[in-house]
């Protein structure tokens, strides 16, 4: 069975928060629940699904349904892949659509890093000693950025990658980012400006690193038919894949993602390639981050990203593959340092043809959203979504 | 040379605690399946690649190449790094009592230990 067809994504919102003190996670979810459900002209009576990752505050699901006064679930689903989790949520919010176990799906996300003071990227986090991966790791001092760093070392070292190519990653989501009133970096940076920014972990620099950002994101999850008879443009879930990639006891490689196996994994449930792509969002926690998944997709040969992404190709009106026109983690937000979120709804924006004007993709067909939750360093969730106009 | 950073002490478990000890016995013990040989990192009881064969600790040579390195830029500067064991595992490490900026990726090192804040040794690597 496929899932090409089976689903829409009816309903999407991005909260406009980027600092939100005065507000608690529970509220925010309950916020994004209520702007998506709006956005597809339906209300919380109508949702029989309900998706949160593990992150949401409570057990689960189940503190997230009880605040947000869903009483007609009848399916549930809270699998945590960081923050490629909302893409996988998607998928499988349709193949629950696809069985007849739910018919309208809730997906929600919200968190407040930024107002909590969390230094995301640069702080050595203990985990759980449960965890049987922390007693080996924890005591080296790994942080979000420095296992991020790993990578792009060896990727240069093997492809010849240079720091000015990582550069044009970030110069292009600030081209976008300019357009989007919301983005916490709105100012158009230049290449020399990212590699002069201080080294946090080298070879990265600070401007290559995503936004610490509260806020939050929810999409509706429907059947084509009930899709259809709602007044908002549909867009339809034509692919989806997942991979998880890990330390493989000790024979890792940290040349690629994840998503060279979740990419090929949707593209072939879409019957499309590469090629047939006309937007992409891309998991943007790091500049590393967005080239290695780019190769790991299919748009270039591996090894070639470095290329790929040089000279404004990610620049919507400028270059080939259009990426994160919000301006994406990189420049406009990081909600709860999961940006799986909001990949999907920009990539829904471009789809209807409500994306801002001067980054729209004239005429979008298709589009593809990948995610990336964990660390590349270490192990990791992908998951891919194909999705098209109808 | 910089001045170095005291790791936190890691958190053994009762499957971990040989390979803790072994620290202490200026060892790094990896997993070896005792069936079809194939060593991994970090040990474990059941062997991640083969459902069949024990798993014995088997101690490490120590020599091994850097497969990728960061400095991460804090108040004490360090190196997280992969070090490649002769033995075939790429195992995540710091790089300890060396100049930084003349690291090289492909280059040999040799295993040391560092005291943690609790005192439990932790093996790291430093070039050879």
């Amino acid at each position: 069975m496929s899932l090409r067809g089976v689903a829409c994504i009816a309903g999407a919102y991005e909260h406009p928060t980027r600092e939100a003190e005065d507000k608690s996670t529970a509220q925010l979810h309950a916020e994004v629940a209520i702007g998506a459900l709006r956005d597809a002209g339906l209300t919380r009576a109508d949702v029989d699904g309900y998706f949160c990752a593990g992150d949401a505050p409570g057990m689960g699901p189940l503190s997230m349904a009880d605040y947000l006064g869903l009483n007609r679930l009848r399916h549930l689903d809270s699998t945590d892949i960081g923050g490629s989790s909302y893409l996988l949520h998607v998928a499988h919010a349709a193949e629950a659509i696809a069985l007849g176990r739910c018919n309208i799906a809730l997906i929600t996300l919200a968190g407040r890093p930024r107002s909590e003071g969390v230094a995301t990227g640069t702080t050595p986090r203990a985990g759980s000693p449960a965890q049987p991966d922390v007693q080996f790791e924890y005591p080296y001092g790994i942080t979000v950025a420095n296992l991020y760093a790993l990578c792009a070392r060896r990727h240069m070292h093997e492809f010849g990658t240079t720091s000015e190519q990582l550069a044009w990653i970030k110069v292009a989501a600030s081209h976008h980012a300019q357009h989007n009133e919301h983005a916490m970096l709105r100012k158009v940076v230049t290449v020399e400006e990212v590699v002069n920014s201080p080294l946090v972990a080298d070879p990265l620099h600070r401007l290559d690193c995503c936004v610490i950002s509260d806020g939050g994101g929810a999409l509706v999850v429907t059947r084509p038919e009930i899709a259809r008879s709602l007044n908002r443009p549909v867009v339809t879930l034509r692919g989806a894949g997942e991979a998880v990639k890990h330390q493989m006891g000790g024979q890792l490689d940290l040349t690629y993602t994840g998503a060279r196996f979740s990419g090929p994994r949707a593209f072939e449930e879409a019957g499309v390639t590469p090629a047939d792509i006309g937007y992409a969002s891309i998991y943007d926690s790091f500049t590393i981050t967005v080239l290695l998944q780019l190769e790991d997709l299919g748009f270039c040969e591996k090894g070639q990203g470095g290329r790929f992404v040089a000279d404004g190709n990610l620049i919507s009106g400028v270059g080939k593959l259009p990426f994160n026109t919000d301006g994406g983690g990189l420049c406009n937000n990081h909600p709860a340092n999961r940006g799986g979120m909001t990949k999907v709804i920009e990539a829904v924006r471009q789809l209807r043809g409500e994306a801002h004007p001067a980054v729209q993709v004239p005429n979008l067909a298709l589009a593809l959203a990948h995610g990336t939750g964990g660390t590349i360093g270490t192990r990791h969730g992908s998951a891919t979504l194909i999705l098209e106009r109808e | 040379m910089s001045e170095a950073r005291i790791p936190p002490s890691p958190t053994p478990d009762p499957s971990t605690l040989a390979f803790w000890e072994g620290a202490w016995n200026g060892q790094l013990l990896i997993g070896r399946n005792t069936k079809t040989g194939r060593v991994h990192y970090p040990p474990r009881p059941v062997c991640p690649f083969d459902d069949e064969g024990a798993v014995e600790l088997v101690p490490a040579s120590g020599r091994a190449t850097l497969y990728t390195f960061s400095i991460t830029r804090a108040k004490t500067p360090y190196v997280v790094a992969y070090a490649e064991l002769e033995e075939g595992p790429r195992v995540l490490t710091n790089i300890v009592d060396c100049d930084f900026a003349a690291l090289r990726i492909g280059q040999t090192l040799r295993l040391t230990f560092i005291e943690t804040e609790g005192g439990q040794p932790l093996p790291v690597f430093t070039p050879a």
